[in-house]
């Protein structure tokens, strides 16, 4: 039960003045992921068939590796951007949606870098 | 978290089911959403026959009908009777439409009329629409000019009057609001497709001196950014405009003043 007037609710605390950026970042990282992932999926298809040692020339190759770190970046900063809103959308008790935030941008953190170090390690 | 199954006193029942006028050929079945705030009781879904030869072609019509010959408690909003107004908006066999635009022989099978989805009841099918008239009132939905009004009309030319075609015309009955799951969780804060259509109205009229203000208040996660492109609104518009069109063009408009 609230007195407020419906204005006062609808205004509520105002405009947060944010919220394009991280639209066009969902943009532009989804654009970047559509030329990675052809190249991965290409080069994987290729090499299916192939032995380890086939796989480690492979993302030894400069080109491919930078291909596949950028790749992982994307993604996961994608994934990052998409669940974000995914709990806003769905997720209404404030505690709640704040643990959950937290533990979105810890998880894509924290794999994306275990994906890229892995890249490296074969890449060096 | 999101509700996705009604609360138990809002779950839809059996209701009453009247006869069938004497003498009726083409007989027409209607299946109404009732609820009454004053008798405690869960909705019901009541069932009426119309009889087709006696009965103009609209769902409109058909629920006037029923008010007038068969029970005159079955509460609704009309008034144009002819698409202007917006006061009839209602879902109509699953879909938000005007139910003086609809008509009767577009529905096959029983006619299934409830409230606009996912707002409060207030009787039977009228919604409680402060919120939406609240939020229309927010985005200040009139002429902002600073310069010294001209000694005649404020002209545009035919190009820039043409920007506000296909958004004018929206009568605000919250057919497309209502039919976005967006809305439906976040009403709260996000404006829905309507308001936003008409902030665009604004946006792009020539004569307007405030779209960097407006944008400014537009610029928000939840009042603009919770579209998500899911089309709905454009959909289930029964004036036939798309609101997510006009989304995307404010967003458009907040990249192009980004850096």
């Amino acid at each position: 039960m609230t007195m407020r007037s419906a204005l006062g609710r609808v205004r509520g605390l105002g405009s947060a003045h944010a919220g394009t950026h991280h639209w066009w970042m969902q943009r532009v990282s989804a654009l970047a992921l559509i030329p990675c992932t052809v190249v991965l999926v290409v080069v994987l298809a290729r090499l299916g068939a192939g032995q380890h040692a086939d796989v480690l020339t492979a993302f030894r190759m400069p080109w491919l590796a930078v291909t596949a770190m950028v790749a992982v970046f994307a993604l996961f900063w994608h994934l990052k951007l998409g669940l974000q809103v995914v709990i806003e959308d769905y997720v209404h008790g404030r505690a709640a949606e704040l643990g959950l935030q937290l533990f979105n941008t810890a998880f894509c953190v924290v794999l994306g870098l275990a994906c890229e170090l892995a890249l490296l390690k074969l890449a060096l | 978290m999101v509700e996705f199954a009604l609360p138990k006193h809002a779950q839809v029942q059996p209701g009453k089911t009247h006869a069938a006028p004497e003498g009726a050929k083409r007989l027409k079945e209607f299946r109404i959403y009732r609820w009454n705030p004053d008798d405690g009781r869960n909705p019901q879904l009541d069932v009426f026959q119309v009889d087709l030869d006696d009965c103009a072609p609209m769902v409109l019509d058909a629920l006037i009908k029923l008010k007038n010959e068969v029970d005159p408690s079955l509460t609704f909003r009309r008034s144009c009777r002819e698409g202007v107004c917006g006061s009839c908006a209602m879902n109509i066999d699953g879909t938000n439409t005007l139910a003086c635009t609809k008509a009767i022989e577009e529905v096959e099978g029983p006619v299934k009329v409830y409230p606009l989805p996912h707002m409060a009841v207030v009787k039977d099918l009228v919604p409680d629409m402060r919120h939406f008239y609240a939020q229309y009132a927010s985005i200040e939905p009139w002429l902002k000019v600073e310069s010294s009004p001209p000694s005649r009309e404020r002209l545009q030319s035919k190009a820039e009057r043409d920007k506000i075609d296909g958004l004018y015309e929206c009568i605000l009955c919250a057919c497309c609001s209502t039919s976005c799951p967006s809305y439906w969780w976040n009403s709260d804060r996000y404006l829905g497709p309507a308001i936003l259509l008409q902030a665009y109205r604004w946006l792009v009229d020539s004569r307007d001196e405030a779209t960097g203000e407006r944008l400014d208040q537009l610029e928000d996660p939840f009042r603009l950014y919770r579209c998500h492109t899911i089309m709905n609104c454009a959909k289930t518009c029964p004036k036939g405009l798309n609101p997510a069109k006009a989304i995307a063009e404010i967003k458009q408009m907040m990249l192009a003043r980004q850096g």
